[in-house]
């Protein structure tokens, strides 16, 4: 208890004199309020339009976390492909970084056209700015494999399957896990993207409040979508604390 | 010393021929027509200044490199398997304990039976490590990780071992520790062990046999037979012989560096 403290409240201390801080600048003027709307504002309106506001981070959630688990399985899967010749890298991962290079708003109108008005392209979306970390990942974990321990795998005569499965992927795991610690927070972004161009969700809620000059409201919405990106970030690294525990000794008590 | 007879002769050792062996990288000239021929059962330690090809060597011994021209012949024929290889640092997977590090070797193999867990446990023991077979590798110190190490070579039952620079990373007192059991356990199985070192003192400890490698182009210095006793405790370090090996292996040593 005392450990998680002292971990929260360090943390919690900027945030209180910022909104503090914030509320009294709004207050006295200095800032005009439909710019930035004070915190109370925001707090007041995350209460009073709660069900829309929740029903909203629902569906973007649900895309985002779908984006994100076909962007892991997708990623996972072509890193492995990669990792098996050299030639199959030179052939397609030029092809693989076009994911990481496509600015997605730009495509994101094409989406519509291929996928609809709906959740299918807010997924996709998600899945094409969520992928190229773990594919980039997946592949530099596998390809950094201790050289004594291939050594080790070939005298005793290992299949290529086995080195794969008892070694480099287990090996990798680490830094597949930093490659989806990323794409979380991307697959939230490119979720929102999606939903701004066809989809409902905190994206088309942050939209149309703000043609109606509702900062207030847009402000609510970034705040529940950075909190499911937290939210996502936080499960990420429980899931590698669980997997990788006993790879440190300072992991466990 | 009937015991340790009567399990020399149940293992036994392989022989290696080496004949006009070269390797190169390159232009790089690591091993140059190096013939070397090594008894089944003997315990020969390979001396040489940094880079003059130690490694690489073994790794041609091991078939883990192949030879630029030249043979590397090792019988009996059907060695692959029986060759064991214990690397400078322990390379142990962290993800997996001590016994199942162990059993390692035998599930690759495709040799993973119902006593595998049991060759490996008796493996652990031989290296004084029964106790600590449910931990972690990140859990051990660095001379028990070793230790480990040295049971995951052993627990195929080889007939080549092969070490290179094994415990150089340790502590003095550990590192003389396990030079004694690793020569007891050479003693009770007789197989052949190939020992790459830089340091003199315990190449002299260990061996029956000395090699020194040329600093350049890999070829052979010396070819020494030590005259020490087959049984070696601490207390030979302070002998005359042990200074006398010492002193030979020094001079040919500084020629070369």
């Amino acid at each position: 208890m005392r450990k998680v403290l002292g971990r929260v409240v360090p943390a919690a201390i900027p945030l209180v004199v910022f909104m503090v801080g914030m509320e009294w600048l709004v207050r006295v003027g200095w800032i005009k309020a439909f710019l930035v709307p004070p915190p109370s504002a925001v707090f007041n309106t995350l209460l009073r339009d709660w069900r829309e506001l929740f029903t909203a981070l629902a569906k973007t959630s649900a895309g985002a976390l779908a984006g994100f688990a076909l962007g892991t399985v997708g990623g996972i899967a072509i890193g492995v492909f990669l990792s098996s010749s050299r030639a199959i890298q030179r052939a397609f991962y030029p092809y693989a970084v076009f994911f990481q290079t496509v600015p997605i708003i730009a495509i994101a109108p094409l989406l519509v056209i291929w996928f609809g008005y709906g959740m299918r392209t807010v997924v996709a979306s998600a899945f094409i700015v969520s992928i190229f970390p773990v594919i980039a990942n997946t592949l530099s974990g596998l390809l950094s494999t201790d050289p004594a321990l291939r050594d080790l795998f070939r005298l005793y005569g290992a299949s290529n399957s086995a080195t794969l499965w008892k070694l480099r992927f287990p090996a990798a795991l680490p830094q597949i896990l930093t490659g989806l610690r990323i794409a979380g927070g991307l697959a939230v972004i490119g979720a929102i993207v999606g939903e701004f161009i066809g989809g409902q969700g905190l994206g088309s809620v942050v939209d149309v409040a703000r043609t109606q000059q509702r900062t207030d409201k847009v402000f609510a919405a970034v705040l529940l979508a950075s909190a499911l990106g937290l939210a996502l970030f936080g499960f990420i690294n429980l899931l590698s604390r669980v997997l990788l525990r006993r790879w440190h000794a300072s992991e466990q008590d | 010393m009937a015991v340790i007879t009567a399990g020399r002769l149940e293992n036994g050792g392989a022989a290696v021929r080496l004949h006009n062996l070269r390797r190169t990288f390159d232009d790089l000239v690591v091993i140059n027509r190096l013939t070397l021929d090594i008894r089944a059962g003997e315990f020969l330690a390979i001396l040489g200044p940094s880079g003059c090809g130690k490694s690489t060597l073994l790794r041609l011994i091991a078939r883990l490199v192949e030879p630029t021209t030249g043979t590397v012949e090792v019988t009996p024929a059907d060695v692959k398997f029986h060759t064991a290889y214990v690397f400078q640092d322990a390379h142990l997977l962290p993800w997996r304990t001590v016994l199942e590090n162990t059993v390692l070797p035998l599930e690759l193999m495709g040799t993973d039976t119902a006593e595998s867990a049991a060759r490996a446990r008796a493996a652990l023991a031989e290296v004084g490590l029964a106790e600590a077979e449910v931990r972690y590798p990140a859990q051990l110190s660095g001379g028990m990780r070793m230790r480990v190490s040295l049971a995951r070579a052993l627990v195929t039952q080889p007939k080549l071992l092969l070490l290179d620079e094994p415990f150089a990373a340790l502590d003095e007192i550990t590192r003389f520790r396990l030079d004694i059991r690793l020569r007891e356990l050479w003693l009770e199985r007789g197989m052949t062990v190939i020992f790459v070192t830089h340091s003199i003192t315990e190449a002299a400890f260990l061996a029956d046999r000395a090699v020194v490698l040329t600093r350049k182009g890999g070829g052979i210095k010396m070819d020494r037979r030590l005259a020490l006793p087959e049984i070696r405790r601490n207390e030979l370090r302070a002998s005359p012989e042990f200074g006398r090996e010492m002193e030979a292996l020094l001079a040919a040593m500084e020629e070369e560096s």
